[in-house]
């Protein structure tokens, strides 16, 4: 089978399952929800791993060295989205022990 | 080994999906997003895995250059500022996907099929896009560039043009392998971005950030078309839908089509509108101790906060003196309209900050049903959402947004600095009830003062 039908199919069904997953996130934590989905989307490091690699026996190409800025970037992603997103989350946390105490 | 890696992304994809399912929660949240950190780093070891002469020096200097800066601004960044840190990340990811599509176009002895063509070109340009796109958001949000709309004769036209010159690009690429035409076509992506977003007004920046939220999830699918691999076209699909959602929840909350959000200049035809009210209304005020009082002999009270009060920064005041008030025996809510901050859920991690619990604040279709029973409601910063015209005027450019019902509660109090219309420039009928006293002055100075007062 053609790959790009694999792919579209795997495509379509995690659309799906996307979409019916964060409908039940509560809207108290649509701003977790966006952090944690921009760390998420640094998964795009990967794509980027993949062209830091010797080329002709080169590594220092253009191909390299533009994957490694994306690197980079994509890694200010994923410490910055999932760091927040659990800044955040202890916030809503904090309530839990106070209530506990009181 | 090939198989193998493919169970381990299958693996990875199902913790990112069990991250984002945490978010129904506030207590499954936090393990939610521990599943999230593994399943990054089981897909980063996965593809080290794979990988034929990694060039592994260059790739570890640049996740701890980035891991470092992410971890600093994670730190630093005030909850106020996250529409604007959230723009700042989407911009990443498109700028990332635009030189993961060029660097694979450049990548030396890597044949392309047509349909990898077409792909590269799909998550170019949807990166492209979302890069400027996002950057022009950031501005906006953060005050750097003005939050006014601007708009000019043919804009639309010239993005038309634009568009199918980007289509045009692409197809020569598609056609002749011409590296030059992808390079053009990923420039005019770039510029059709900023021309896209400098339209739309600050007040309709909560869709914009959900939109760009949603774009840089189907810019990372597209790279994982490309590159075929399932594990980025998972996640970005999910982040894609989840970016919908949220568009589609603010627009319903300003009772705005996405059409109109896009097409923009909402701040330029509404500036007229008030005009045709004239004429002074007649309205009560009060001191701060004036309304403590009512407050304080209340057996309910439901607080309605608005960006106005975080602008103040008077949430920790404010939970002062709603702790004081449960001491007294008075059953002390927060109302929270979608749209009370700068992005979906935004008013909520403020409260959170101030260390409100978050049993007592509820959603709109939670507490509208409660105002009539209600005593005394305080609406402080907000003013749009509490707008009664919305529901009784059928000419007011609000009419049909959805609002928090405070007007039919027994008594309302407003914090507010002056008389002056809010941010869609009207006028609020609320202000001018019998019902209705307005306290005038700085958020934070007001509560602090019933605070004091309170002893």
């Amino acid at each position: 089978m053609d790959p790009l039908i694999v792919n579209l199919t795997v495509f379509v069904l995690a659309v799906f399952v996307g979409y019916h997953v964060v409908w039940n996130v509560t809207p108290a934590l649509h701003t977790p929800l966006m952090a944690v989905t921009n760390a998420v989307s640094g998964i795009i490091v990967v794509g980027a791993l993949l062209q830091v690699v010797e080329i002709d026996g080169q590594q220092i190409t253009l191909t390299s060295v533009l994957g490694a800025v994306a690197v980079l970037l994509a890694s200010i992603n994923i410490f910055g989205g999932f760091m927040v997103t659990q800044r955040m989350l202890e916030m809503f946390k904090k309530k839990d022990r106070k209530k506990g105490n009181a | 080994m090939q198989n193998f890696a493919s169970l381990l992304y299958l693996v990875a994809s199902v913790l990112f999906i069990l991250a984002l399912k945490g978010l129904s929660s506030p207590d499954s949240a936090r393990r939610g997003n521990l599943y999230g950190v593994i399943g990054m780093v089981l897909a980063v070891v996965t593809t080290l895995l794979l990988m034929d002469k990694p060039i592994v020096a260059l790739m570890l200097g640049a996740v701890v250059i980035g891991g470092g800066i992410g971890a600093t601004l994670a730190r630093r960044v005030q909850m106020t500022q996250m529409p604007e840190l959230v723009a700042a990340m989407h911009s990443l990811v498109g700028l990332a996907a635009v030189l993961i599509a060029i660097a694979a176009i450049f990548h030396h002895g890597q044949e392309h099929t047509g349909a990898q063509k077409i792909e590269l070109f799909i998550g170019a340009f949807i990166g492209a896009i979302t890069f400027t796109a996002s950057v022009i958001a950031y501005g906006k949000l953060s005050g750097r560039f003005g939050a006014k709309p601007v708009s000019f004769g043919g804009q639309h036209l010239l993005n038309l043009v634009l568009a199918l010159a980007m289509l045009g690009f692409g197809f020569t690429y598609y056609a002749t392998d011409n590296h030059a035409a992808f390079l053009m076509m990923s420039a005019i992506a770039l510029a059709l971005g900023v021309l896209l977003i400098i339209p739309i007004g600050g007040a309709d920046m909560p869709v914009v950030v959900s939109m760009l939220n949603s774009y840089s999830g189907w810019a990372a699918a597209g790279i994982g078309f490309t590159l075929n691999n399932s594990v980025l076209i998972i996640a970005g699909a999910c982040v894609g839908s989840s970016g919908a959602i949220l568009s589609y929840i603010m627009c319903k909350a300003m009772n705005r089509s996405i059409i109109s959000v896009l097409l923009g200049g909402f701040g330029a035809e509404t500036a007229a509108g008030p005009a045709a009210d004239s004429g002074p209304k007649n309205y009560k005020s009060g001191s701060p101790e004036d309304a403590l009082f009512m407050m304080k002999n209340a057996d309910s009270v439901v607080i309605v906060p608005g960006y106005g009060l975080a602008v103040a920064r008077a949430q920790h005041a404010l939970q002062e003196l709603a702790e004081l008030l449960q001491e007294e025996g008075v059953n002390v809510r927060y109302a929270i309209h979608p749209v009370a901050g700068r992005m979906p859920g935004h008013m909520n991690v403020l409260l959170a900050e101030a260390e409100v619990p978050y049993e007592h604040v509820l959603e709109m279709e939670e507490i509208n049903n409660d105002f009539s029973s209600t005593d005394v409601v305080l609406v402080i910063g907000a003013n749009d959402v509490v707008n009664p015209a919305a529901k009784n005027d059928p000419s007011s450019p609000i009419f049909g947004m959805p609002i928090l019902e405070a007007h039919k509660a027994r008594t309302v109090m407003v914090v507010k600095r002056s008389m002056a219309a809010g941010y869609a420039g009207l006028d609020n009928d609320l202000f001018y009830m019998d019902k209705t006293m307005m306290v005038f002055g700085d958020a934070k100075k007001v509560v602090e003062d019933m605070v004091k007062s309170f002893h």
